[in-house]
Order: C-alpha cells, then sequence, then structure tokens
C-alpha cells in the first residue's frame, strides 16, 4: 500500500503539536501538570474569609479611632461632664446628657473617649511588647536552633529559667523595678508607665516566642536545602535568615498573634494590680479597675463591661486573623 | 552557552584564580571518614584514593551504607565538623583543600565544586521562588547586577530544559514536578560553573520514566562545559553508558576500579559480579528468581578482618577471612581490585569449584548460580 501506517502519522503530528508550542517532545508529561495546574488555578487560591475581613475591619477601626482621637468630636478622657456619673449607655431618658453613647464613669467622664485614649495606651503596650519578643525571642531561638551546642544549651537554660517564673510575677516584679528608673530618664508618669509596661510584658513574651522558634529552626535546619545552600557557598547568616527564617515565620507569627491577645490581658491584669499606668491616665486595665466597685454593688456595670467586650473582640479577631493570613499565605506542600 | 555566561565565568576564574590546566583537577589519597556514635566509631569511608581528570566522569556504585554518599560530602567538606573524623588528603586543581576551614571551602563552593542532591522535594527551600535560589549564589559569587543575574538565571532555566523559564522564575517548588525540581536543583548547581560536579544519586527519587531525561541532560551539561563529574548512585546501569571511569565501593573501601568498558568485560572482584548478576534481564524467563548477593553488609562499627566481602562471598577461602587484600593492578592499565581470588583467573575458578565441592554455602551461595533459594532474604532493592 502506498499509504503510510497509521501510528507513524500520529507520532509525527504529536511532535509537530509539541514543537508547535514550543516545548521540547520529552516534556510532555510536564506540559500535562502545567495544563492540569491551570485547570485547578482557581480552586487552588483559598481566600479569607468573612471571618477575617471582619476582624480586620474590627482591627482597622480601632487603629484609625486611636490615630484620630486627638481630631474626633469627644471629650477628653479627664473632662468631667456635669450630670454624666453613671449614665447608663445608649440613654434615651429625659434626664441624660446627650452625645455620650457609651455612657459615663463613676465620676462623669465619657467612657467612649476614655476607651478610645485607653486603646492608645492598651494596644501601643500590647503591640510593642509583641514586637520585642517577636525579635528578641524569634533571634535567640533562630540562633540556638541553628548553632546547637553551647550557644543552644544557654539559650535555652535562659529561656527556661523565665519560663519557671510565673508569667504575672515576673511581669509584675519587671514593672516595679523598671518604673522607677525610666520615670527618672523620661519624666512624664504616663510615658514612663506605657514604656515600663512595654518593657516587662516584651521581656515576658520572649521565652514563648523563643521556644516556638528555636524548635521550628531545629526541623527545619535539617532539611537538605540548608545543605544545599552550604554547597552553594551561603555563610551562617545568610542561610540562617533568608533559607530557615522564612520558613519559621508562620509559627512565629502565629504564637505572636497569639501572645499579643494574651498581653492586651496582661496589660490589663497589671493595671488591676496597680502597676505601670496609674489612673487618671485610662488604659483598658485602669477602666476595668475604676469600674470594679460600680459592677459588685450593680450601680454602673456598663463600666466593666464595655471595656472587657472591647478587649474581648481585639483578641478574637487578632487570633482569628492570625490563623487566617497563616493559611492564606503558606506556600508550602500543604497547599496542594 | 552565551558570551554572558563565559563573561561571568571569567569572572569567577578572577576571584578564585586557577591552577595551570595540567596533572588531575582531583586528587583523592587515602580520605579516611569516621563518625563517632555512642556504640563505636564507624569506618563510613576507610581509606579512599582516586583522581578525576579534567572533564571526566567517575561513577561510584555501592549498596545502600557503603560510604558513597559520606565519600562525595567528604571531598566537599560539607559533613559537620562534631562527631567527624576525617582524615586524609584532597587536592583540587593542585590546592590541598581537605583541611580548609568553612570560611575558605565557601569560595569553592557553588563556584568551583557544586552537587545536586538525591531528593528534590527537599533540597529546594520551599518557601523561596525558583529565580531567587538561583541567583542567591549568582550574586554571591560573581560581582554582577541582580538584572542581569535574573537574565541569567532564566537562561540556565532553558538550558536545563524547563519550557517557560521567565514563567517558572516566580514559581515556587512546590508548584513545580519532581523532574522539574530536579532540573532546577541542576540548573542551582551549574549557576556558577563548577568545574566539579558532584551528582548524589540525582534520579533516586524520580521516576523511571524521568530518570534517563535526568540523566541524559547532566551529561549533555557536563560535556557542554567541560566539567568533571562524580556520579553516585546504587545502580550500574545508570554508570554503565556515562561514566568513564567506574569505582565499586563496599564497606566504605573501593574494592574495584576501572575504565567503564574494562570494569563490564574484566571484572576481577566477586562484588562487582554478584552486583552485576543481581540486575534483573529482560531475557530470562518469568518467574524466574531474582539473584541477590545474600546477607547484609557488614557493620561499619567492627568490619570482619580480612576481606570486607568474604562472608557473602562465593569464592571466600581462609586466606580471605585472615589478611585483607591490598588494592592490586589488573592487566589493564587503570584497573585495580582487592581480591585474592579474582574473578575469571584460575585461582578463582579454583576457589569456586572448591568450594562446591567441600559444599561450603557462604551466604550468597545463589549468587554462583547453583539455582537454590537464597538463604537470606535480603530485599532485591538492596543489592543493585
Amino acid at each position: 500500500m502506498p499509504e503510510p501506517p497509521a501510528d507513524t502519522l500520529t507520532d509525527r503530528q504529536i511532535a509537530g503539536e509539541a514543537a508547535a508550542e514550543g516545548l521540547p517532545v520529552d516534556a510532555g508529561f510536564e506540559v500535562a501538570i502545567a495544563a492540569a495546574e491551570a485547570g485547578t488555578e482557581g480552586v487552588a487560591k483559598k481566600r479569607l474569609g468573612f471571618g477575617a475581613w471582619l476582624s480586620i475591619a474590627w482591627l482597622v477601626l480601632l487603629l484609625l479611632v486611636m490615630a484620630l482621637a486627638p481630631v474626633l468630636p469627644i471629650e477628653s478622657p479627664r473632662a468631667r461632664v456635669n450630670g454624666l456619673a453613671f449614665q447608663q449607655p445608649l440613654c434615651n431618658a429625659a434626664d441624660c446628657v446627650a452625645g455620650h453613647p457609651l455612657g459615663g464613669d463613676a465620676i462623669g467622664r465619657d467612657m467612649l473617649s476614655r476607651l478610645i485614649y485607653g486603646a492608645r495606651n492598651s494596644l501601643f503596650i500590647a503591640g510593642m511588647a509583641t514586637v520585642i519578643g517577636f525579635l528578641v525571642g524569634g533571634f535567640l531561638g533562630l540562633v540556638a536552633g541553628y548553632y546547637r551546642g553551647r550557644t543552644e544549651s544557654v539559650v535555652v537554660g535562659l529561656l527556661d529559667v523565665m519560663l519557671s517564673i510565673p508569667a504575672l510575677i515576673l511581669a509584675l516584679s519587671l514593672a516595679t523595678f523598671l518604673q522607677d528608673r525610666i520615670q527618672d530618664i523620661v519624666g512624664s508618669s504616663e510615658t514612663a508607665g506605657r514604656l515600663t509596661l512595654t518593657f516587662a510584658l516584651g521581656i515576658v513574651a520572649i521565652p514563648t516566642v523563643g521556644r516556638i522558634t528555636r524548635a521550628n529552626t531545629l526541623v527545619w535546619s535539617q532539611r537538605e536545602f540548608v545543605t544545599a545552600a552550604r554547597a552553594q557557598g551561603a555563610k551562617n547568616f545568610r542561610i540562617m535568615f533568608r533559607e530557615v527564617l522564612p520558613n519559621v515565620v508562620p509559627a512565629m507569627a502565629a504564637i505572636a498573634l497569639l501572645a499579643l491577645g494574651v498581653l492586651i490581658i496582661a496589660e490589663a491584669a497589671l493595671s488591676i494590680l496597680g502597676a505601670g499606668i496609674t489612673p487618671p491616665a485610662p488604659t483598658w486595665g485602669n477602666i476595668i479597675t475604676e469600674g470594679f466597685d460600680y459592677l459588685t454593688n450593680g450601680r454602673a456595670p456598663h463600666i466593666v463591661f464595655e471595656a472587657s467586650a472591647i478587649i474581648f473582640f481585639t483578641v478574637l479577631a487578632a487570633n482569628y486573623l492570625g490563623d487566617a493570613v497563616r493559611e492564606r499565605f503558606d506556600v508550602r506542600e500543604a497547599r496542594l | 552557552m552565551s558570551p554572558k555566561r563565559r563573561k561571568a565565568q571569567l569572572d569567577a576564574d578572577e576571584r578564585f584564580p586557577s591552577a595551570p590546566l595540567d596533572g588531575p583537577l582531583l586528587e583523592v589519597d587515602g580520605i579516611k571518614t569516621h563518625f563517632k556514635t555512642p556504640r563505636g566509631l564507624v569506618r563510613a569511608v576507610d581509606g579512599v584514593s582516586f583522581s578525576l581528570e579534567r572533564g571526566r566522569t567517575l561513577g561510584v556504585v555501592g549498596e545502600s551504607g557503603s560510604g558513597k554518599t559520606v565519600l562525595s560530602r567528604s571531598i566537599m567538606g560539607l559533613l559537620p565538623k562534631k562527631n567527624v573524623v576525617r582524615e586524609g588528603s584532597v587536592r583540587f586543581e593542585n590546592r590541598e583543600v581537605g583541611q580548609l576551614p568553612p570560611q575558605e571551602m565557601r569560595h569553592i563552593w557553588g563556584s568551583q565544586m557544586a552537587m545536586v542532591f538525591q531528593d528534590p522535594m527537599t533540597s529546594l527551600n520551599p518557601v523561596m521562588r525558583v529565580g531567587k535560589q538561583i541567583t542567591e549564589s549568582l550574586l554571591y559569587h560573581l560581582d554582577i547586577s541582580r538584572t542581569y543575574a535574573n537574565e541569567l538565571a532564566v537562561a540556565l532555566l532553558e538550558s536545563v530544559g524547563i519550557p517557560e523559564p521567565a514563567r517558572r522564575m516566580r514559581e515556587y517548588p512546590h508548584q513545580l514536578s519532581g523532574g522539574m525540581r530536579q532540573r532546577v536543583m541542576i540548573a542551582i548547581a551549574l549557576a556558577c560553573g563548577p568545574k566539579l560536579l558532584f551528582a548524589d544519586e540525582p534520579t533516586t527519587a524520580l521516576d523511571v520514566t524521568v530518570q534517563a531525561q535526568i540523566l541524559d541532560l547532566l551529561q549533555s551539561q557536563q560535556r557542554e562545559r567541560f566539567m568533571a563529574m562524580i556520579l553516585v548512585t546504587h545502580d550500574l546501569g545508570v554508570v554503565a553508558g556515562r561514566a568513564d571511569e567506574i569505582a565499586v565501593m563496599y564497606a566504605g573501601k573501593i574494592v574495584e576500579r576501572a575504565p567503564t568498558k574494562v570494569l563490564f568485560t574484566e571484572m576481577r572482584m566477586p562484588y562487582t559480579e554478584a552486583l552485576l548478576q543481581s540486575i534483573p534481564k529482560l531475557s530470562d524467563k518469568s518467574h524466574t528468581r531474582l539473584r541477590v548477593i545474600g546477607g547484609r553488609p557488614p557493620q561499619l562499627i567492627n568490619p570482619p578482618t580480612g576481606c570486607r566481602f568474604a562472608p557473602r562471598c562465593p569464592y571466600v577461602q581462609d586466606k580471605c577471612r585472615t589478611e585483607e587484600p591490598p588494592l592490586m593492578p589488573a592487566e589493564t592499565p587503570g584497573h585495580e581490585f582487592r581480591c585474592w581470588f579474582p574473578v575469571g583467573t584460575p585461582e578463582g575458578k579454583a576457589a569456586l569449584e572448591r568450594n562446591r565441592q567441600a559444599g561450603i554455602a557462604p551466604a550468597a551461595e545463589d549468587v554462583a548460580g547453583n539455582g537454590k533459594t537464597a538463604t537470606t532474604a535480603a530485599a532485591p532493592s538492596e543489592t543493585a
């Protein structure tokens, strides 16, 4: 027969198609994978859910209000308004002072204003303390986990000593120790209180972040790509910060966002115990302390409830967002 | 490659002036690597010597635990300092590099010697884009701009057969298939134009259909760049057509070394013979029992006195159990082996005959081909 055999024709066609796409013929299976990938792209990409967006909205709102506090149409947090004392939130009665939606505290100060200015203190302290814990703890954990040996023993020993002291007692003693010294340097008592709490809580956060970082660094340092980087001539610091750290950061970030929540509460606890920022200046903790008597005697429970609710939503948002962000930006195999 | 690449190579040479182009590229002399463990000293590599010319390929073959991987990492100096005893000399371009501290080795790693690792799944950083992983070492070793490094990386990816290299640059390792990842690993290793490439079982973790592609790629790149290569594998079939010379390792020592053709035609060491016989043949009838090397590789903490293969050897004689054979030269130049009763010689035949008549059954009796079942349950995968 003059006709060419059918299978020769097909082979030629396949080769022609591959060539037309500008690909080597033997890369056929890779083309197939690329095609499969393209097909599932929409499915594979995770989106931030409703809850995450709600958390973002809440935190953004808080930050905005904090930043804009001086220009917002609210009273000063220290100004007493006539007749506002013990006013319930959303009061519609005739004898209510208008324009104070969250009511007033025991001596007639606007609750909304105190909560906003309180946020400026509380969130600044918790945020900066988290940053201190993240940086110092992260660095110590990374070095310990990467270098091993004596470095590790010293660092782990140090972290264990810090962990062996109950966190609240450690923070309390650090705060009382630091208070006067910082006061001498900065002068202003509110700033001194802020810095004191920031450092005290930051130090308390170090061992938690440090341990998590070390544990993860240990695992990732054993991976072959670390040896591969060494075999390409990379230096220890380069490997630590460029190769290992990016793998450890998701775990660090998750624990740091958890820590942020715990530290907001810890700051409140320290304020309740009288360490740190002293009363006329508002923090969420101070507000709760001051409202405590009126919660137990039932005259104005809203003082404690409002501050607690705000702490609750902020901590919840931070934790929720922490999880969501970790899931969304995890580029590792787990996503496949 | 492009003139750009060649320029990059020139830059590298300036930073690390190379010796004149005579003499072997790599000379390894009596290298020993011992690990201190709670149970004793593990002699993973126990006195290995060889030399390698520029542009040549040495295949290192041996079963699991024979010290092939440790050998390649010892030569490169990649093993941890702790609990490792390392002796012997490694001369690279007539320069002793065996005892150099890591700070010095860094200028050799990547730009002079590079390594392709066994498992491309774990040897790429999962959170770094492919392009960045390649440009990292380019930027470190060569004094070039970021844009230029990116161009080089795209060219490299193209040269290792990755379609759409510019797109792949921005992808993460998990978006690539196993074969593609190994291609990326090769691109990273080749990035700074090394003179010596270690390929440590580069195809073990890959699908069989991809293995040949990767090996062909390594071979073509090696020829193109006139680079020396040490191809470590447990598969004689892998090195058969690709290495100029083959070294067979057993229990931390080279037991036979010969140019590839000579090794397959005039093998002298019973271990090499056993390895070759354990490869299944397509011409065999179905349900033919696979031939295995009975027993296990010896413990490297207290290796047997005498020949280390003696307990599993069908040719074994009393002398083998007491005296360790040295590396003896064979008729063909460049062919050496360690055996008192070599395969294919009258002494060897006599020894095998004696064993058969005396009914001595070494662990590896079926290797001799008398058709009996294996006495131990060595998995076929261990023997190849």
